[in-house]
């Protein structure tokens, strides 16, 4: 019996006390007429040794070279000691600091990464996060329109550099309240404002930098949007924020809402999740802020204390009326990224954005070297970028994974039609000048093969 | 035993209402509902020149255990909404009646006070509010 | 005693060189993109890292220091082995747009966890897609919407919610764009079967329960709820909460449900990580198994792969930008396999044989029970209503002065429907010696409430701080520190 502590005589003597006669006993308020499960099919337990040699022979298979694919998810270095503290059982282990007095450790870190998350994004506040970047931007677009009191329109206009996958859960999750997301479509990877289109709308979303690694002229959009009373949603990669402008400072008035994925600062690729989103705001939104937020106070004695405060937005309290239905949110992930971004500090930090952006930039001069391969759109990029290998990309990149378990990268046919020849690749500080060689040489040569 | 000035109307969510000399009516929450509360930390304000209809949510109280929807007693237009709250929402705690008034309406008809609750009705209704719990 | 934050200790220009890749030049970005003043980020050594958060991780309880009966948070133990498994450089590397072909491990792992699930609640499809038990409910009540409207039936825009429900089951329906029917719960924790055929009508969409119910109960006429709703053509909505109470011995497609979540934090013991990650599969019986989340793990030609829009065309969509907390299922796959059939009937045993016991030793040392006379299903609630009135020490002061006994605090004042109350859920996991000392510690603390309620009221006081004030903490918000010079 797994994790089950009981002795035959525990058992015994505790339904004496119950005074039943048997554990069955316990059960007799369930009606007869509802049929008992068998669990038809479910094998029986095994100890651990034979689990771990189970699972750990499936996730042999799943190993694989380099990896040269963001598309959202990015592989960064994570410092030793992110999980070795993070997995402590005080960390991994508690419930949600309901108990102010018996969770002082989460709730002082959680103001802690508050605080990193909204100065790294230029805004008020920051709250203690929501799932992941998808379900995040959901949730900005939600308190947008709840913030845009003016508005009489629920359209919100969508550029189309935000990340497909993002958009796709945000429709979902936005659909039954009679929100309209409405693409509008980039030109060359980007968006000019006269390619945004008017009638009314509540917000905008635009993404820095956007889903092909471009930078997007913030400023002038933030300022095009205020200009029509609408709120601004920014979607950033908080590993791009130490030396990118912050979305507080886009244009002469700073976007209102900022949300995004957390995953580059510490969290493990683990195939999309857990991760973290998070989502911030300036002061006067503060009460439209969904989940949970920290405050600091003083105990009875007066010493300085960490309590989770504005309960009476969420659902416990306000119930149909809350903010959001979330409660869950991604406590132990926020835990690593905080102590990560206190690891690597902020010089660290600095390096590793300003790496990702040179080892992306070193591929890209590379792989355009080739006739064949150039990139898909001109202008700036960060730390991703969209090249053109003029043949089917997909192919290309089954190729390399086959002969060379290497990860090329997103073909960007998978979700843009008219893409079908491109490839979204990424070269974080992690990739070595000899892994961008090697994966340059073998793309070219999988290329000609095309 | 909560204060219940005789010469106010009551509805039975709890707002007060008093009919002024220029003809408008402030409004604001019994002491029954603030103690009900608790400590008041937060206050979202009806705007101003703002239309409303009797039994309508127009603003909002929040305690740190509770959200209370506030809503308006008879129809008319919210002509004032008092901005002290803001920075101290303390004083509805204080002076439910007085400095902690909430907002001030300019009747459609000022008869329909009369469909509200006079001191003793709502003495009643709070005894039987008490017994529920 | 010390409370430095992080930024207290930070002094600038010092670095950590072992976590300092080398720079990249940034000159060729357009200045106008280029962050002017450095964010706030600390410039302390890696060891100043360490011990600073190792000494906040010790201000918490957790599972693994404290017993820590929680009511309908399941605080059982996390097996460590599970979290290993999760942590192999196979599952933690892999890209989340890998090919299949390079990642049958994983898809196999989630195939088999879809299997499980399906058997386990007696449902015909499961969807691991949702982070959370919310996010289950939500894609559970859009899949209603859409089975509904294919029917076009559109009219139903009421969902029917007891009074005692938790706050997620609402705000969800709030969210879905339905309106919410309370239905009244009576004297012995059961729905009030008349209110709720008083409340169904061709508006109703589905009523959403749990079963035991929040009032820690098992729902007796559960069939006959079932036949109200269905025969009103609207659906049963089973929120898998308390699911660790029947687990192995009944299932929810059995009591007649169309859609559930599950709360694999709970249930099948992934760490609750002070307050996430989670996740919420939802399961379903075959007429709302086309509108399930998507991605859905399928096994095609011979090979795992996912399904997404083009199989499943009428999916209420993603949820998540990937496939969700995928770790997270991992754990709870391992969980399961080291429970194995007779594991998983265990649980639903040995949690309620705890919780029954419990009560009966809280009862016999004179405690009130919401429910006396019902049995406990895992959890079960006691009332201090006597205690606040005759000694004025409420719910909330037993459950802070539990803590100075190195007892994490039960739930208290949940669901509302109870005054004074207490939720408590032992688990399966917890020794009978476990129990005895929790009962020895209530005991302890009435006494002092007669003798020394002061002490009580003015709990805790062992613990690395008191009570905090939780009024200023919401009338003069201070969310972000900010350096001292800055405070005026």
């Amino acid at each position: 019996m797994p994790f089950i502590p009981h002795t035959l005589r525990d058992v015994n003597s505790m339904l004496d006390s119950i005074g039943a006669s048997s554990v069955e006993e316990l059960f007799s308020e369930i009606p007869n007429s509802i049929e008992r499960t068998q669990l038809m099919g479910i094998q029986r337990g095994v100890p651990e040794m034979e689990m771990t040699r189970r699972l750990a022979e499936r996730a042999k298979k799943d190993e694989v070279g380099p990896c040269f694919m963001g598309a959202g998810c990015y592989d960064h270095h994570i410092p030793a000691a992110v999980w070795d503290l993070a997995s402590r059982g005080e960390f991994l282990t508690p419930y949600t600091p309901y108990q102010a007095e018996a969770s002082q450790g989460t709730l002082q870190l959680l103001y802690e990464f508050q605080t990193m998350m909204s100065s790294l994004t230029g805004m008020d506040v920051a709250n203690a996060s929501v799932y992941d970047g998808g379900s995040g931007l959901a949730e900005a677009i939600l308190m947008a329109i709840r913030c845009n009191r003016k508005a009489t329109s629920r359209r919100v206009l969508v550029c189309g550099g935000v990340n497909p996958l993002y958009v796709q859960a945000a429709r979902t999750l936005v659909s039954s309240q009679g929100i309209e997301l409405i693409q509008c479509p980039h030109e060359k990877g980007t968006h000019t404002i006269e390619s945004l289109s008017g009638g009314d709308f509540a917000a905008l979303v635009v993404q820095q930098p956007n889903f092909f690694g471009q930078l997007e002229n913030v400023d002038a959009i933030s300022d095009w949007t205020k200009s029509h009373n609408a709120l601004l949603v920014a979607v950033v990669n908080p590993i791009t924020l130490p030396v990118l402008s912050p979305p507080g400072e886009w244009g002469r008035q700073g976007a209102d809402i900022c949300c995004g994925d957390g995953q580059p600062l510490g969290i493990p690729m683990a195939s999309g999740g857990p991760s973290f989103g998070f989502l911030c705001t300036n002061m006067p939104y503060v009460r439209q802020l969904p989940g949970r937020i920290v405050g600091r106070t003083k105990d009875r004695d007066g010493e300085i204390g960490y309590t989770l405060t504005l309960q009476a937005r969420e659902q416990h309290i306000r119930r149909a009326k809350a903010t959001s239905n979330i409660c869950t949110n991604q406590g132990l992930l926020v835990t690593a990224a905080t102590i990560y971004l206190s690891l690597v500090g902020l010089r660290g930090i600095q390096s590793v954005a300003s790496a990702c952006h040179a080892n992306t930039t070193n591929l890209v001069n590379r792989l355009c070297r080739s006739d064949q391969i150039e990139r898909t759109f001109s202008g700036e990029f960060f730390h991703e970028a969209a090249v053109d290998l003029h043949c089917d990309a997909q192919f290309v990149a089954d190729k390399l994974l086959d002969r060379h378990g290497i990860v090329a990268g997103l073909p960007l046919g998978q979700v843009f039609s008219d893409l079908q020849s491109s490839l979204l690749v990424c070269a974080t500080e992690k990739r070595t000048e000899q892994e961008i060689e090697h994966f340059s040489d073998a793309l070219q040569e999988c290329v000609a093969d095309g | 035993m909560s204060e219940i000035p005789s010469e106010l109307k009551y509805t039975a969510t709890h707002e007060w209402s008093r009919l002024r000399d220029d003809g408008l009516v402030e409004v604001g929450i019994t002491d029954f509902a603030q103690n009900a509360l608790g400590d008041i930390v937060f206050v979202e304000l009806p705007e101003v020149e703002e239309e409303v209809a009797g039994e309508e949510e127009v603003a909002v109280v929040e305690s740190v255990k509770a959200a209370s929807d506030i809503y308006a007693p008879i129809s008319g237009r919210v002509v004032e909404a008092n901005d002290e709250l803001v920075d101290e929402p303390e004083r509805i705690n204080a002076d439910p009646y007085g400095s902690g008034w909430i907002f001030v309406i300019e009747p459609t008809d000022t008869e329909d006070l009369d469909n509200l609750l006079d001191a003793l009705e709502y003495e009643e209704h709070c005894a039987e509010e008490e017994e529920q719990h | 005693m010390a409370n430095e934050t992080i930024f207290d200790i930070s002094q600038p220009n010092r670095i950590a060189h072992a976590q300092c890749p080398e720079s990249g030049s940034l000159a060729d970005l357009p200045p106008n993109c280029v962050r002017k003043t450095p964010p706030l980020i600390p410039e302390v050594s890696e060891i100043q890292a360490i011990r600073h958060y190792t000494n906040l991780s010790q201000q918490n309880f957790a599972i693994d220091r404290n017993f820590y009966p929680l009511g309908s948070c399941t605080m059982k133990y996390n097996p460590r082995g599970a979290h290993r498994v999760a942590s192999l450089p196979g599952f933690l590397n892999r890209h989340p747009l890998t090919a299949a072909s390079a990642s049958q491990g994983v898809l196999e792992c989630l195939f088999d966890l879809q299997e499980i699930l399906a058997v386990v609640t007696g449902t015909d499809a499961v969807s691991l897609a949702p982070m959370a038990g919310a996010q289950g409910e939500l894609a559970g009540l859009l899949m209603i919407r859409a089975y509904h409207n294919e029917q076009g039936d559109t009219d139903r825009d009421e969902v029917i919610i007891p009074t005692a429900a938790h706050g997620t089951n609402p705000a969800t329906a709030t969210m879905c764009g339905y309106k919410v029917a309370e239905v009244q719960v009576g004297g012995d924790g059961d729905v009030d079967l008349e209110d709720l055929k008083r409340t169904v009508s061709s508006r109703t969409a589905a009523i959403m329960l749990t079963n035991p119910s929040t009032c820690a109960v098992f729902e007796r006429q559960i069939t006959e709820i079932s036949d109200v709703v269905h025969d009103a053509g609207g659906l049963l909505y089973y929120d898998g909460a308390n699911l660790n109470a029947i687990l192995g011995k009944i299932c929810p497609g059995n009591m007649g449900f169309d859609v559930l979540h599950l709360n694999l934090h709970k249930t099948f013991a992934t760490p609750h990580g002070g307050g996430g990650p989670g996740a919420g599969p939802v399961a379903v019986n075959n007429r709302l198994a086309r509108f399930l989340p998507i991605p859905v793990v399928g096994f095609v030609d011979n090979q795992f792969d996912w399904l997404g829009e083009q199989q499943l065309p009428q999916t209420i969509g993603r949820l998540s930008a990937f496939m969700g907390n995928t770790g997270i299922l991992i754990r709870a796959l391992a969980y399961a396999l080291m429970l194995g059939r007779e594991g998983m009937v265990r649980v639903a045993e040995h949690a309620t044989l705890n919780a029954n016991y419990l009560a009966k030793e809280l009862e016999r040392v004179g405690f009130t029970l919401a429910y006396p006379n019902r049995k406990a299903t895992h959890e079960f609630l006691v009332t201090l209503t006597s205690e606040a009135k005759d000694l004025q020490v409420r719910a909330m002061d037993f459950a802070k002065r539990l803590l100075d006994f190195g007892i994490h605090a039960p739930t208290t004042y949940f669901p509302l429907l109870v005054p004074e109350c207490l939720l408590i859920e032992p688990t399966e996991t917890e020794c009978k010696e476990q129990l005895d000392e929790f009962v020895d510690a209530m005991k302890h603390i009435r006494e002092e409430a007669v003798n020394d309620p002061d002490t009580v009221r003015g709990a805790p006081h062992g613990l690395y701080r008191k009570r905090l004030d939780e009024v200023q903490a919401a009338r003069e918000l201070d969310l972000a520190w900010s350096p001292p010079d800055d405070e005026s």
